[in-house]
C-alpha cells in the first residue's frame, strides 16, 4: 500500500465521519467540526490527486485548490460560529428547534 | 481585458461592496447606483453577443487548464439579464424597506451579486465552487439580517445545508480532476466517459446541488429560510438564488457528463419535478402565512424546471423544452420577487403575516394587490404572461414526446397554483379596510414594475429567445459527438 492510498483512505474515512456528523449531531459546535473535517478529507482526496503525475514533480494545481478551499472553509467556520453564538445569546439554545438539544 | 464586460460584471460589485461595507451610511446610494451599472454592463455584454456571437475571455491572460475561463454563451447573458432586473428592482424596493440607509444589507447585497455574475460567467467548475460558497454564504447572512431568533434559526439551518451541498460538490470536483487533471467545462466534456469515478462525481454534484435548488425531496429547508428573510431578500432568494445552483447542475448535466448516464437519470429528475410540484402545491394550500405560501410556491416551480430534462432527452422535442424552462425561469424570477416585496408591502401595513390578518389589507394597498394578482397570473402561466409563454412550450413538447404525464402536471400545477394565490387574494378583498398605514412610494410601485414586466415579456418571447440561441447552449453531449 502506497503513500496515495493512505491519503485517499483516511479522505474518504474523514468525509464520511464528517458527512454523519453534520447530518446527526444537533449541537452547532458539533455541525461546525463536522464540515470541517468533512473538508479537511476532501482537501486529502485533492492532496492524493497532485501525484496522478507518475514521474517528476506533484502536480502544483490541487495543492492551489487546496489552499483555496481552506481560505474558504475558514470564512464559513467564522460565519457559522457567529450565527451560532448569537442565537444562544438569544435563545439559550445549542441546536435548532426540533432536532434535540442536549444542554 | 479593460474592453471587457465580463470581467467589470465582477469587478464592479465587489468593488461597490467593499465601499458600501467601509461608507455605510451611503449603502443604499451605492447599492442603486451599481445596480444600474450592473444593468448597462449586462446591455452591452448582450450587444456584444448579438455581433460576435459567443465570448470567451482568459482571465489575466492565462488560458485554462491553468487559468481560469469566462464564457458567454446564450444562456450566460440570460442568466445574468434575470439577476440584472432583480437586482435594480431589489434595490430600489430596498431603499424604502430599510429605514436605515446604512443597513447591513446593501453591503452584503452587493457581496452576493459579486458572486452571482461570476457564477454565470465561469468555465471553471472550481471556480464554480468558489462562487457557489460566496453566494450562500452571503445568503446566510442576508437571511438572518432581521437578528430575530426565527430569522437566526433558518439561517443556521441553510447555512448547514448550504455546507453539506457545497462540500459534495467539492468532492465531485476532485474525483473530476483526480481523473482527468482539468476542471474546465469543454476540455472535461471531450475526456469524460462512463468511469466509476465520474459516475460517483457526478452522484455527488447532483445531489450537492439538488440540495442547494430544493428540489423535492430536498426542500425542507427552503420554505422557513424564504419566509423569514426580509422581503427584499425573500425576492432574490427565491428570485434568483434558487437559479444559481440549478444553473451549475443545468451546466454539468448539458456540457459536461456523458450523454448515456444523462438519459438514464432524465426520467428520475422528471419524477422528482413532478413530485415537486403537486407535492408543493399541496403544502402551499396548506400554509397560514402568506410568506410560506409564496415560498412553498417556489417548491412548485422548481418542480417544473426539472421536467426539462426528460423533455431534452428526447431529440424532437429538446428545443421547445429548453426554451421553455429558459422562459418559466425568467417568468418565475420576475413574478416571484414581485410577489414577495407585494407580500411584503402587506405584511408592513398589517403586521403581521397570518392569512387570516389579512382581511381587507386589499383595499388599504390597491396597488401591490394588483401586483400580487398580475404576479400569479405569471405563475398560474395565464396567457399572455412570460409564464405561459414558459408552460406552453413544455405542455407542447410532452405532447410532440408523446409523454402526455408530464402535461398533467403542468396542468395540476396551474390548478393549484390558481387555489392558493386565491386564498391570499379572497381575504385580502374581503372587507373594507380600516387600516390606515403608509408604505414608500418605492415599495409601491416596484413590485407593480416587475409584475407588469412579468405579463408584457410574453409579447417578447421570440425577440429574447434570440440572445438565449446564442451558441446554442445545453445541447445534452449526446447530440454534440465529436466535443466542442
Amino acid at each position: 500500500m502506497n503513500a496515495v492510498w493512505i491519503y485517499l483512505c483516511t479522505g474518504a474515512g474523514l468525509i464520511a465521519l464528517g458527512v454523519l456528523a453534520l447530518v446527526r449531531e444537533p449541537h452547532f459546535f458539533r455541525k461546525v467540526l463536522a464540515f470541517n473535517i468533512t473538508g479537511s478529507g476532501i482537501f486529502l482526496l485533492l492532496v492524493a490527486a497532485a501525484s496522478r503525475v507518475s514521474d517528476g514533480p506533484p502536480d502544483p494545481v490541487p495543492h492551489a485548490m487546496v489552499l483555496t478551499g481552506i481560505v474558504v472553509s475558514v470564512s464559513a467556520t467564522a460565519v457559522g460560529l457567529a450565527l451560532a453564538k448569537k442565537y444562544h445569546h438569544l435563545t439559550g439554545h445549542t441546536a435548532l428547534p426540533g432536532e434535540e438539544d442536549e444542554e | 481585458m479593460m474592453a471587457s464586460p465580463e470581467a467589470w460584471l465582477v469587478l464592479c460589485p465587489l468593488a461597490a461592496a467593499a465601499l458600501a461595507f467601509l461608507w455605510r451610511s451611503r449603502g443604499a446610494f451605492i447599492g442603486i447606483v451599481s445596480a444600474l451599472i450592473n444593468g448597462a454592463l449586462v446591455a452591452w455584454l448582450i450587444a456584444l453577443m448579438r455581433t460576435e456571437g459567443v465570448r470567451r475571455i482568459e482571465i489575466g491572460g492565462w488560458s485554462a487548464p491553468l487559468g481560469i475561463e469566462f464564457y458567454a454563451d446564450g444562456l450566460s447573458p440570460w442568466m445574468l439579464m434575470l439577476a440584472a432586473i432583480l437586482g435594480v428592482a431589489t434595490a430600489v424596493y430596498a431603499r424604502g424597506y430599510f429605514k436605515d440607509p446604512g443597513s447591513w444589507f446593501w453591503p452584503i447585497w452587493l457581496m452576493l451579486a459579486a458572486a452571482i455574475n461570476a457564477l454565470f460567467l465561469t468555465r471553471d467548475i472550481f471556480n464554480a465552487y468558489v462562487c457557489l460558497e460566496l453566494l450562500g454564504l452571503s445568503s446566510v447572512a442576508l437571511i438572518a439580517l432581521s437578528g430575530n431568533p426565527d430569522a437566526l434559526a433558518a439561517a443556521l439551518r441553510y447555512f448547514f445545508v448550504s455546507m453539506l451541498g457545497s462540500l459534495f460538490y467539492l468532492l465531485g470536483v476532485s474525483l473530476l480532476y483526480s481523473a482527468h487533471a482539468t476542471v474546465d467545462i469543454d476540455r472535461l466534456r471531450s475526456l469524460v466517459s462512463e468511469t466509476p469515478a465520474t459516475l460517483a462525481a457526478a452522484a455527488f454534484m447532483t445531489v450537492g446541488l439538488l440540495l442547494k435548488t430544493a428540489l423535492f425531496p430536498l426542500h425542507f429547508w427552503l420554505p422557513p429560510a424564504h419566509a423569514n428573510a426580509p422581503a427584499p431578500v425573500s425576492a432574490l432568494l427565491s428570485g434568483l438564488v434558487v437559479k444559481a445552483s440549478l444553473y451549475l447542475l443545468l451546466r454539468l448535466w448539458f456540457e459536461v457528463f456523458p450523454g448515456a448516464i444523462f438519459a438514464s437519470v432524465a426520467p428520475l429528475f422528471g419524477l422528482l419535478g413532478a413530485a415537486a410540484v403537486v407535492w408543493g402545491g399541496i403544502q402551499a394550500l396548506l400554509q397560514e402565512r402568506v410568506k410560506l405560501v409564496v415560498a412553498y410556491s417556489t417548491v412548485v416551480q422548481v418542480g417544473y424546471f426539472f421536467l426539462l430534462f426528460p423533455l431534452a432527452a428526447h431529440p424532437l422535442t429538446a428545443e421547445l423544452a429548453r426554451q421553455g424552462v429558459i422562459y418559466l425561469l425568467l417568468a418565475h424570477a420576475i413574478a416571484k420577487s414581485a410577489a414577495f416585496m407585494a407580500a411584503g408591502n402587506f405584511i408592513r401595513v398589517v403586521g403581521s403575516d397570518r392569512l387570516e390578518d389579512m382581511k381587507g389589507a386589499g383595499t388599504a394597498l390597491p396597488v401591490s394587490m394588483f401586483s400580487l394578482g398580475l404576479a400569479g397570473i405569471s405563475l398560474m402561466g395565464l396567457p399572455p404572461s412570460a409564464g405561459f409563454i414558459g408552460k406552453w412550450k413544455l405542455f407542447s413538447a410532452s405532447l410532440t414526446a408523446g409523454q402526455w404525464w408530464w402535461t398533467v402536471v403542468l396542468a395540476a400545477g396551474g390548478l393549484l397554483s390558481a387555489a392558493y394565490f386565491f386564498r391570499i387574494l379572497s381575504p385580502a378583498l374581503a372587507e373594507p379596510s380600516r387600516l390606515g398605514a403608509k408604505i414608500p412610494r418605492t415599495m409601491k410601485w416596484t413590485p407593480m414594475a416587475l409584475a407588469l414586466a412579468g405579463v408584457l415579456l410574453g409579447f417578447l418571447a421570440p425577440q429574447l429567445l434570440e440572445i438565449f440561441e446564442i451558441g446554442a447552449p445545453l445541447r445534452p453531449a449526446a447530440a454534440m459527438e465529436g466535443g466542442p
